[in-house]
């Protein structure tokens, strides 16, 4: 062989009207693991600081809560972090019976079931997040 | 559309035209006869495309590459416009378009019945089996590009060698000599051929390892094709114990059977409907309990 022609990646993300179900199961929960990790840590660092600021007055906590919750924006993303949860831990189970090696065949379809039932749940919880705030 | 190279020759005509009569006759009538073939094969080429006129037709878009040819290095696509016929396949318009126009389209193709593996391709955004893909699945135009993930010698043929390598990692051959007592073969059950069926199906296209997101680039994954192959001999029951831990081992490593994440795109693409992903995830449990005995 004398020289070879190297087309790099061929098959990247400007492929993605190719891809299958299987794929776009990973990449959505590759993505939804990251949000969440992500969203653990500002959780942490928004618990660790409130609460010492607090010293001891209830009150000063219960107040950053309240502010958090009247903007619009929070609200919303609430109900994205949701989405995303429920994605992760539907998708997850789907991933334990790949694992277990229980209806490979069907993996396609566990996977749109577990889209489908993150969009009900996501919209069946809009009122009790949104309430209020529009 | 032509691949043949045309502007190295018309450049030397125009000189031989502008130097007019101080170029040797002998010469004049070799660019005379180099002009006429030209135009010949021109014209020939043009017949065959007319000829198609009221003719079903279908169009390959051909990825066309070849470092050896000066004026070819560049990779570019050859449209090539063939009549279409009932039951016809990739491999069959492949095929036509390289004896009506242009014979250096490389491929390889052998058996033509799914069997070889020789002629895996990407085509239309997925790993498919030349000749087991009729025109007929396909949108036109067909876009038709050598295996991803693979290093291109020419055209549609790429560097097989690691996907090769990686099939040997796993010592894909059947290795015990131990005969059960008072017999003079190895025998199998009914069960067991059922169980490893499917596995033995593999006929070393590499198609599953190009789909694999894992095994692309310089990844040192096994690769679909060689867990499967494992898989095949770990399974068998006629294989012996020790040969079958030697096995697990292999597959047990950082680069085997740990790497893969589930995404089916081999099981998606496997030309023989072999449930890849499946014996990956069955060898994963049975690296698992070969380490883990709590009883």
């Amino acid at each position: 062989m004398s020289q070879s022609y190297d087309r790099g990646l061929v098959e990247d993300f400007g492929r993605w009207r190719d891809f299958s179900a299987g794929m776009w199961a990973w990449v959505f929960h590759k993505f939804t693991g990251w949000v969440l990790i992500g969203y653990l840590f500002t959780h942490i660092a928004v618990l660790s600081t409130a609460i010492p600021a607090a010293g001891g007055d209830p009150s000063i906590y219960t107040g950053t809560l309240q502010g958090l919750e009247e903007l619009l924006v929070v609200r919303f993303l609430e109900v994205g972090l949701l989405a995303v949860a429920v994605f992760h831990i539907l998708n997850g189970i789907r991933l334990l019976f790949v694992d277990l090696g229980v209806g490979l065949t069907a993996q396609d379809k566990s996977f749109y079931a577990s889209l489908v039932l993150t969009g009900a749940i996501v919209i069946a919880s809009v009122p009790t997040f949104l309430a209020g705030a529009i | 559309m032509s691949t043949q190279i045309q502007e190295g020759e018309q450049t030397e005509d125009e000189q031989a035209e502008e130097q007019g009569e101080s170029v040797p006759a002998n010469q004049q009538r070799r660019m005379q006869e180099k002009r006429e073939r030209a135009d010949s094969e021109e014209r020939q080429r043009e017949e065959a495309e007319s000829s198609l006129d009221d003719e079903d037709t279908r169009t390959l878009k051909v990825f066309r590459y070849d470092p050896e040819v000066e004026g070819k290095k560049d990779p570019r696509f050859d449209e090539f416009v063939v009549p279409y016929r009932k039951g016809m396949t990739v491999l069959d318009a492949l095929m036509w378009a390289r004896d009506h126009y242009d014979s250096s389209l490389t491929f390889r193709h052998s058996c033509r019945q799914a069997i070889c593996g020789s002629d895996a391709l990407f085509v239309n955004g997925r790993q498919r089996l030349g000749c087991k893909t009729q025109l007929s699945d396909l949108q036109n135009p067909v876009r038709i590009e050598p295996l991803p993930h693979q290093e291109v010698v020419k055209d549609l043929v790429v560097d097989m060698q690691h996907f090769y390598d990686q099939m040997d990692a796993v010592e894909p051959y059947f290795n015990d000599d131990d005969v059960p007592d008072g017999l003079e073969e190895q025998r199998q059950t009914r069960e067991n051929r059922e169980k490893i069926k499917m596995s033995t199906r593999c006929i070393w296209c590499g198609a599953c390892m190009s789909s694999c997101n894992i095994a692309a680039g310089q990844n040192e994954y096994l690769g679909p094709a060689a867990i499967n192959k494992a898989y095949r001999f770990a399974m068998d029951e006629r294989e012996g114990e020790a040969m079958k831990q030697e096995r697990l081992e292999i597959l047990e490593q950082e680069n085997g059977v740990w790497r893969c994440q589930t995404q089916f795109s081999c099981t998606e693409v496997c030309p023989k409907d072999i449930p890849l992903t499946d014996h990956i995830q069955e060898l994963k449990r049975e690296a698992v309990k070969n380490n883990l005995k709590f009883w």
